[in-house]
């Protein structure tokens, strides 16, 4: 198996230049997308869209199946009493729960997907990593979400964090592989970049800004350095890759932000769930609330709604 | 005598403030040259002071028509903001002991105490005599120092051990009720805004106040009463504007528990009645009454805005 992940890279070099990242110049645009106002129709339609395309999330050393269960079940009854509403796009769990997650969500097209990879600090050999994804597509795993070596790509070693992504794409097979960057222990804009292409050249089907366990997890300016190498990618190859911000977006609001920034960056290609989505845990309330207050004209209370 | 022309001489240098501290009030002020500098009359939310979100403003006059300053007119959306601050404060609001509550209330009245002057001219310039304004600020001094002797006693009075037929310990006791909307009063603008905030938030409830339309200074001057005060951000927010404009969003707002209103328009009120039920809204209309009277203070305006809760406990044998 190395020797294939070798193969691949003698057949195409790792990519050795990185464009440099304007940081006051996406801040700026960051801003300037902000801005845009989505209101009404377009504001109902853009709510729905972004509630299926959450991955519900829960990843903490006190998971219990039942808490998982209860997930599962929100995810295929997200507030019944609003008809119509679409279901998420996935539930995330560690991967000992991707058993119980399938199980309860058996019949629903709603997917697992799985942290594996030593989640969510990457410090692990290669060998462990692999062992624990393939546990995880075992288990029945759509996706597998795994974390980058952030200490290794500090030091500089791209050819190690490269090849350990393949290693792990490899295993992955059909299985979608998103690669977390963990954007907040990357210090810079132009690293995430190079995390970004050098994940993708390694194999990526998604890119994910974090795993949630580290501040700032996803921000803005964060989001539009990844989705323009995504863009950057795709002008050279045709090829999409997805894109998943995960962690502190909480609000209706700062998702609608988010679907705008993909569409100028990207375009309506983008903008279903096989290709973006949001890692997050209580969004899915803040857009209930918000859909209810469209319909209703009342601002509306969590008491009504089911808790995270 | 030498000295003392000296003396004279000298002070006629200095500027007239740094002499003699003037009020607020005080019409000597006029006289200096220097362009004075206005306080810019914000909203309340969560501890901060912003401008409506809506950019807009009102023109608050005298009762002689004479423009004194603008007023932030809040729009739905500040009273959204400030609902969602009421509601994040309330539990660490409530779990405080009813003696630190006091102790914060108390503490507003010594700021209040120290800032008298500044209220007192604030209720002249709205028209009020100078006499009234000084007794509406006593009386609302006096009022804050007695709520805040209830803050550790209304629990164990209103609370009742009740005798049942099984072997239950069963007992009753007062909780907060939640966020509480606020229109406060038009007239007593400030002594009727004061009677209404504290023993709500007395009894461990937030609040989101609509100021007096007509004589809203006082109201965000308190807001900085409260601000130093000790008093957490979101538990009183005070919002200053169009009564026709928010209240529906007061009455039909899902996370509101309850609503207090204090004015007299009968179409008005059957509104509230009715929107209010969306979620069986608590609602308190206290019309045509004499804020000043001692008879608008009393424990019972506390437990207006408690919920009773009653707990079975099982006695073992």
């Amino acid at each position: 198996m190395a020797v294939k992940t070798r193969k691949t890279r003698q057949s195409k070099p790792i990519p050795s230049h990185f464009p440099n990242i304007d940081q006051v110049g996406i801040e700026e645009r960051v801003a300037r997308l902000n801005s845009r106002s989505i209101k009404k129709d377009s504001k109902v339609k853009a709510l729905k869209l972004a509630l299926s395309m959450i991955d519900l999330t829960t990843l903490e050393g006190k998971d219990t199946e039942g808490k998982v269960r209860q997930l599962c079940y929100k995810a295929l009854h997200l507030h019944d009493s609003l008809p119509k509403l679409p279901h998420v796009a996935a539930v995330c769990v560690y991967n000992s729960m991707v058993g119980i997650a399938k199980e309860t969500l058996a019949g629903s097209d709603i997917k697992v997907a799985s942290v594996a990879t030593a989640f969510p600090s990457g410090m692990s050999t290669l060998k462990v990593k692999l062992q624990e994804t393939k546990f995880a597509i075992g288990q029945g795993a759509d996706e597998v979400d795994m974390v980058i070596s952030r200490g290794k790509f500090l030091a500089g070693e791209y050819n190690y964090v490269t090849d350990e992504i393949a290693a792990i794409k490899e295993a992955c097979g059909k299985v979608h592989l998103k690669v977390i960057l963990e954007t907040g222990e990357l210090n810079t804009l132009d690293n995430v970049r190079k995390a970004s292409d050098l994940a993708i050249f390694a194999g990526a089907d998604f890119i994910k800004t974090s795993t949630g366990k580290i501040q700032p997890a996803a921000t803005m300016p964060v989001t539009l350095v990844m989705l323009e190498a995504i863009r950057d990618h795709y002008y050279l190859t045709g090829k999409k890759i997805g894109m998943k911000p995960a962690g502190g977006i909480s609000k209706a609001k700062q998702a609608i932000q988010y679907l705008v920034m993909v569409k100028e960056t990207l375009g309506n290609a983008w903008l279903n769930n096989n290709l973006f989505r949001f890692g997050a845990s209580s969004l899915a309330n803040d857009i209930i609330m918000q859909i209810i207050k469209q319909e209703t004209g009342r601002y509306h209370s969590k008491d009504y709604i089911s808790i995270d | 005598m030498k000295t003392k022309t000296k003396i004279a001489s000298r002070k006629s240098q200095i500027p007239r403030v740094l002499v003699n501290l003037p009020e607020a009030s005080d019409e000597r002020l006029d006289l200096d040259k220097r362009i004075k500098v206005l306080k810019t009359y914000k909203i309340y939310i969560d501890g901060k002071f912003p401008r409506s979100e809506s950019g807009r403003y009102y023109k608050l006059k005298d009762s002689k028509g004479n423009h004194i300053t603008n007023m932030s007119r809040a729009s739905r959306k500040d009273f959204r903001n400030a609902v969602v601050a009421a509601r994040n404060a309330v539990s660490s609001w409530s779990d405080r002991t009813g003696f630190n509550r006091g102790q914060i209330i108390y503490r507003i009245a010594e700021m209040l105490e120290t800032r008298k002057a500044q209220f007192i001219w604030e209720l002249v310039s709205q028209g009020i005599s100078r006499e009234n304004s000084v007794n509406e600020v006593n009386t609302a001094i006096d009022r804050l120092v007695y709520y805040a002797g209830w803050a550790d006693k209304y629990q164990q009075i209103f609370s009742s051990v009740n005798p049942v037929n099984a072997s239950y310990f069963n007992f009753s006791v007062p909780e907060p009720t939640g966020v509480v909307g606020i229109i406060a009063p038009e007239e007593f603008s400030f002594i009727g805004l004061i009677s209404n905030i504290i023993p709500a938030i007395l009894g461990g409830n937030t609040c989101v106040v609509l100021a007096s339309e007509s004589m809203p200074l006082t109201a965000i001057s308190f807001a900085e009463v409260l601000q130093s005060s000790d008093v957490p951000a979101g538990v009183v927010n005070i919002l200053t504007g169009f009564e026709k404009e928010l209240v529906s969003h007061f009455s039909g707002h899902m996370d509101v528990n309850a609503i207090i209103y204090t004015r007299n328009d009968p179409a008005q009120i059957k509104a509230i009645q009715i929107s209010a039920t969306s979620n069986l809204k608590r609602i308190h209309i206290r019309k045509d009454q004499n804020w000043m009277s001692p008879e608008s203070q009393n424990p019972y305006i506390i437990l207006d805005n408690q919920e009773i809760k009653t707990i079975w406990h099982p006695i073992g044998f």
